[in-house]
């Protein structure tokens, strides 16, 4: 395999990549569970930093997770039918929409969130409720709902499904209910892992939206990076990478497998 | 009900989303923008005053800087995985992939734990070695997070490239390295162009890793933050998110056109 001088160039390159990005990840999981990261392993492995991480920020990992699940009910329902909606009437305008609604994949969260900010800042009631947040978070991840489902029902053949359906006297909403769905399943649930994946690791938009009684996950980690002593700030990102690192395996298969449906 | 008064329906819930939260906010934020001191010459105001122009050339210097280092490296680890099958490539994949679910926070701290005080270099070499908190660290950040962005975008174009091409080129007598240059490269410019706009649009907007290691360092996102939470100038803040905003935009629109990938900005 390794003949040349050029492949072994390709391999140091590859390989010295991976350490860059796996190293500091196997720091923080090790600093995690030693007892003194400064005299290292010799002082021993613990889980009481971990155990702190949770009395401290409890709280905000539930918040997370509640956020996440409310997200995924919020873009299911607003994306699913939404992408059938632009799947049945493909054009110009269906077209200029999409590209709209993606908007927040380009634009920079910290520049929604001064949006959002200034026009809903002033209702008290709602910019201190849980679900301003939710906004945020759905207006992120809702791009990736649409986009995922539409790519599958686009390379259906959904008219003579839904046309054989009719014939045989099934309305719009029974059509929807018993032949889009299932079709796009495959889609959906690409879809709706990358949305909850998205939720739980959002922080640009969720800094500037949350308040101090309602943190995420990502904002406590923010919070135990700057204020907290490197084990509890690696144990608590120790936490983050159990939770995010099957869900990124998980998105990563679904997609893999929606994408072979459209082979 | 009719097939067409169903469709509308469905498009309903996310026409009333959009409106409220995306077209209201983003006309807000541009109104804003003009409702300073200096109505809309703020516009004017950002290219007169030294520390914005400052900020703008350090914020497109370190994203050019990213951009080119992680199309270098990623385009080279692209090419070796698509025509390379080895036990642990499934493995390195999965490493280099890894980081795509990481908020920038989480990105600034890796850097933390490589060129922190208590970080790994300090720890292995002689001296003081601290680099986290430096242009250099907010580097390498955002090299961390544009990695995997790029590699997946060129592994997807590389996977396409038709091997008898190259054998022609062998054939014909080529070295390598006109291989490279002459067939490769040519595959792959649109998909290194598409991943190349997506990490400079990425490292401009990145406020995560910025707002864990360059509390010194003067790049927009910073900027923006403290304009706004800080000095409370809120006409400026929004100025520079509608600016930063457009660029951002108007780039992965080019990725767009070159490329069908989707890949969020977050950082």
């Amino acid at each position: 395999m390794l003949k040349s001088p050029g492949k072994l160039i390709q391999l140091a390159v590859t390989l010295f990549a991976s350490a860059f990005l796996l190293v500091p990840t196997l720091q923080s999981i090790l600093a995690g569970v030693t007892a003194n990261y400064f005299q290292g392993l010799s002082s021993g492995l613990t889980l009481k930093w971990v155990v702190q991480v949770w009395d401290l920020y409890a709280d905000s990992i539930f918040l997370s997770i509640g956020l996440a699940l409310s997200c995924l009910v919020c873009t299911l329902a607003i994306g699913v039918p939404a992408a059938y909606a632009l799947a049945r009437n493909p054009g110009r305008a269906s077209r200029m929409l999409e590209e709209f609604i993606s908007l927040p994949l380009a634009v920079p969260g910290l520049a929604l969130a001064l949006a959002l900010l200034q026009l809903y800042g002033s209702m008290k009631g709602f910019r201190v409720h849980w679900t301003f947040i939710l906004v945020g978070h759905v207006l992120y991840t809702l791009p990736f709902m649409v986009r995922s489902v539409l790519s599958v029902l686009a390379a259906i053949d959904l008219k003579t499904l839904e046309e054989g359906a009719a014939s045989l006297g099934a309305g719009p909403a029974r059509r929807f209910v018993d032949i889009v769905v299932p079709n796009a399943l495959p889609g959906i649930l690409a879809g709706a892992l990358t949305v909850v994946t998205l939720s739980i690791g959002e922080f640009n938009l969720t800094w500037m939206l949350h308040t101090p009684l309602l943190k995420t996950l990502p904002v406590g980690l923010a919070d135990s990076y700057a204020s907290m002593r490197l084990e509890v700030a690696s144990a608590y990102t120790l936490v983050f990478f159990v939770m995010i690192v099957p869900l990124l395996m998980a998105m990563q298969w679904a997609s893999a497998r929606a994408a072979r449906v459209l082979e | 009900m009719s097939s067409r008064q169903f469709t509308l329906l469905c498009l309903l819930p996310l026409a009333i989303f959009a409106l409220a939260f995306l077209a209201l906010p983003i006309v807000r934020l541009i109104l804003g923008s003009g409702e300073g001191e200096r109505g809309w010459g703020i516009y004017l105001q950002i290219l007169q005053t030294p520390r914005y122009l400052s900020t703008l050339g350090q914020t497109v210097l370190v994203s050019l800087a990213t951009t080119v280092a992680a199309l270098a490296i990623s385009t080279t680890a692209a090419l070796f995985l698509v025509r390379n099958r080895f036990p642990g490539r499934g493995a390195l994949l999965a490493i280099l992939t890894l980081p795509l679910a990481f908020p920038g926070v989480v990105v600034g701290f890796m850097i933390i734990l490589l060129g922190g005080r208590q970080g790994l270099v300090n720890a292995v070499t002689p001296g003081h070695v601290v680099f986290a908190y430096s242009v250099f660290g907010l580097f390498l950040g955002y090299l961390y997070f544009s990695i995997p962005r790029v590699l997946l975008t060129v592994m997807a174009a590389a996977e396409k490239i038709d091997p008898s091409l190259e054998e022609a080129a062998r054939t014909l007598g080529a070295p390598g390295w006109r291989i490279v240059l002459d067939v490769v490269l040519p595959a792959l410019a649109p998909a290194m162009i598409a991943a190349g706009a997506i990490a400079f649009a990425t490292a401009m907007g990145a406020f995560g890793t910025a707002f864990t290691l360059a509390t010194n360092i003067d790049v927009l996102p910073m900027v923006i933050y403290t304009e706004f939470t800080l000095s409370a100038n809120i006409a400026m803040a929004s100025a520079l998110s509608v600016l930063l905003g457009i660029v951002t935009w108007a780039l992965l629109l080019t990725a767009r056109s070159f490329s069908g990938a989707t890949v969020a900005a977050g950082g």
